[in-house]
């Protein structure tokens, strides 16, 4: 499984400009830039409610921005200012591939059937061709004896490994995360973050959001920080999260880091 | 209290299942499945954004509900000719039926789908497929697990219902006790006869229900 994308050196793999989503009177990004490059994982962290989640659910196009432009180098560069067509926004989704907090396996088909279903169903790869990658990438997260249970027979850990393969799966140029560990017991959490840093490792070009700040800080390349709808911060995790400039970034971390005080 | 007449009781029997077995039965099926097709359509025209498309919807619905079945099926078979129009019984009572499980379970299956959580629709366009796609392959088999029980009750009061078929001309198993027991005299026997063999059939199809639900259940959380 190795991604190391062909993109122009030098120009950015991905790349965000004012961004701007509101649902209904609330405003929930206020123009939002941010570059990618490939390769790269960048992270993104902030309270509830500051926009994070909702700038990488524009980027699968499940919210459609109100405006900005979002590119991904040589597939598809897509303006929000003015409307966007059914085939534009599917280019853009097939772009990247999402991780769900609460995982969203389909709960009517088996580890494999997860799997395959997109390559198979959408991008119209053989079956038996699909199945091969399939298993190939369940053993890579140590699931390939669990291919034929359900998603119920699972633990939490293990399903969120079986969302990472399906997004996988897609041989998507992005892999989005969003709070991938959010939803997990304690004791499962580092199944998950091992997977996600591998894949890091590998050379995936990943946009997570997370209040792993451990993970953060030996996987991320930038951390944006988001409150409010706009970055207030951003930089090298380890600046960030040593000596934050910013006052919110550093009651954010203060809170995050001593919940009790 | 007389004794029962035992001998026309067994006599009967026959003529009774028979009903079922040509009437009862294939009608009750073959409206049930048409029913469903309808019922489909009818429940995504009113998940529908479009206001016109849901709208026509509800309106079906609220005729459906709101008219008495026995009406519907006098308006279909004896109403229709005076302009014109000229179905005979089965079809009749087909259309009749199918119409009105139409109405009933759209409702079954548009609470059905609407209780698949959202995130299963986000998760069929995040692998990239269409609506329709999501649909099909994500959202319509579960719903089908959630609408078993509410849609076997529909079956099953549908079975009691093509009762009313007897009323134009159709030959079901009420019209046959009706037959005998009109010409015997003894109503109490034939009518009582006619209950068990419904019931029969309904204790059939309960325990195929259960077993429906065991089939689907497989990847429940149990």
């Amino acid at each position: 499984m190795s991604s190391t994308d062909s993109a122009v050196p030098g120009v950015p793999l991905l790349r965000v400009s004012g961004l701007k989503k509101s649902f209904g009177d609330n405003e929930v990004l206020k123009s939002i830039d941010f570059t990618l490059n490939a390769g790269k994982v960048l992270v993104l962290i902030g309270p509830s409610g500051s926009g994070k989640t909702t700038a990488l659910r524009c980027l699968n196009g499940l919210e459609t921005p109100d405006a900005g432009t979002v590119s991904v180098a040589g597939d598809v560069t897509i303006s929000f200012d003015e409307p966007v067509t059914r085939k534009q926004r599917l280019a853009l989704r097939d772009c990247s591939a999402m991780v769900f907090q609460n995982y969203n396996l389909f709960p009517h088909m088996t580890v494999l059937q997860n799997v395959i279903e997109g390559p198979v169903r959408v991008k119209k790869v053989a079956k038996a061709k699909a199945t091969e990658d399939a298993l190939r990438l369940l053993a890579q997260v140590g699931l390939a004896e669990k291919r034929d249970a359900y998603p119920f027979e699972l633990s939490g850990g293990q399903q969120q490994r079986v969302g990472i393969v399906r997004a996988l799966a897609l041989a998507p140029r992005i892999l989005l995360f969003d709070e991938p560990t959010s939803s997990l017991d304690p004791e499962l959490v580092g199944d998950v973050l091992r997977v996600m840093k591998d894949l890091a490792t590998e050379g995936w070009t990943m946009v997570v959001v997370t209040h792993e700040l451990e993970f953060a800080r030996q996987v991320a390349d930038e951390v944006l920080f988001l409150d409010g709808g706009v970055i207030v911060e951003r930089g090298d995790p380890r600046v960030i999260f040593t000596a934050p400039r910013e006052e919110r970034t550093q009651q954010f971390l203060a809170r995050l880091l001593h919940p009790l005080d | 209290m007389p004794t029962p007449n035992w001998d026309l009781f067994w006599r009967s029997l026959w003529p009774i299942v028979q009903g079922a077995i040509v009437g009862t039965i294939p009608l009750a099926i073959v409206s049930f499945a048409i029913g469903l097709v309808i019922a489909l359509v009818v429940a995504l025209m009113r998940l529908s954004k479009v206001r016109i498309v849901s709208s026509i919807a509800r309106f079906f619905v609220s005729v459906v509900r709101g008219t008495p079945l026995l009406v519907q099926l006098f308006v279909i078979f004896y109403g229709l000719p005076s302009i014109g129009l000229l179905i005979s019984p089965w079809p009749s009572a087909v259309i009749a039926f199918s119409l009105n499980v139409g109405g009933y379970a759209s409702e079954v299956i548009r609470a059905a789908i609407l209780a698949v959580p959202r995130g299963q629709w986000e998760a069929g366009q995040m692998i990239g497929m269409s609506h329709r796609q999501t649909l099909a392959r994500i959202i319509l088999p579960q719903a089908a697990r959630v609408s078993v029980p509410p849609l076997s009750n529909t079956f099953i009061s549908l079975v009691k219902d093509t009762s009313l078929a007897s009323l134009i001309l159709v030959t079901e198993l009420f019209a046959q006790a009706q037959k005998v027991a009109a010409f015997s005299g003894e109503f109490m026997l034939l009518y009582l006869e006619a209950a068990l063999v419904y019931w029969i059939i309904c204790l059939v199809l309960s325990t195929a229900q259960s077993r429906v639900e065991r089939r689907l259940d497989r990847y429940v959380v149990h």
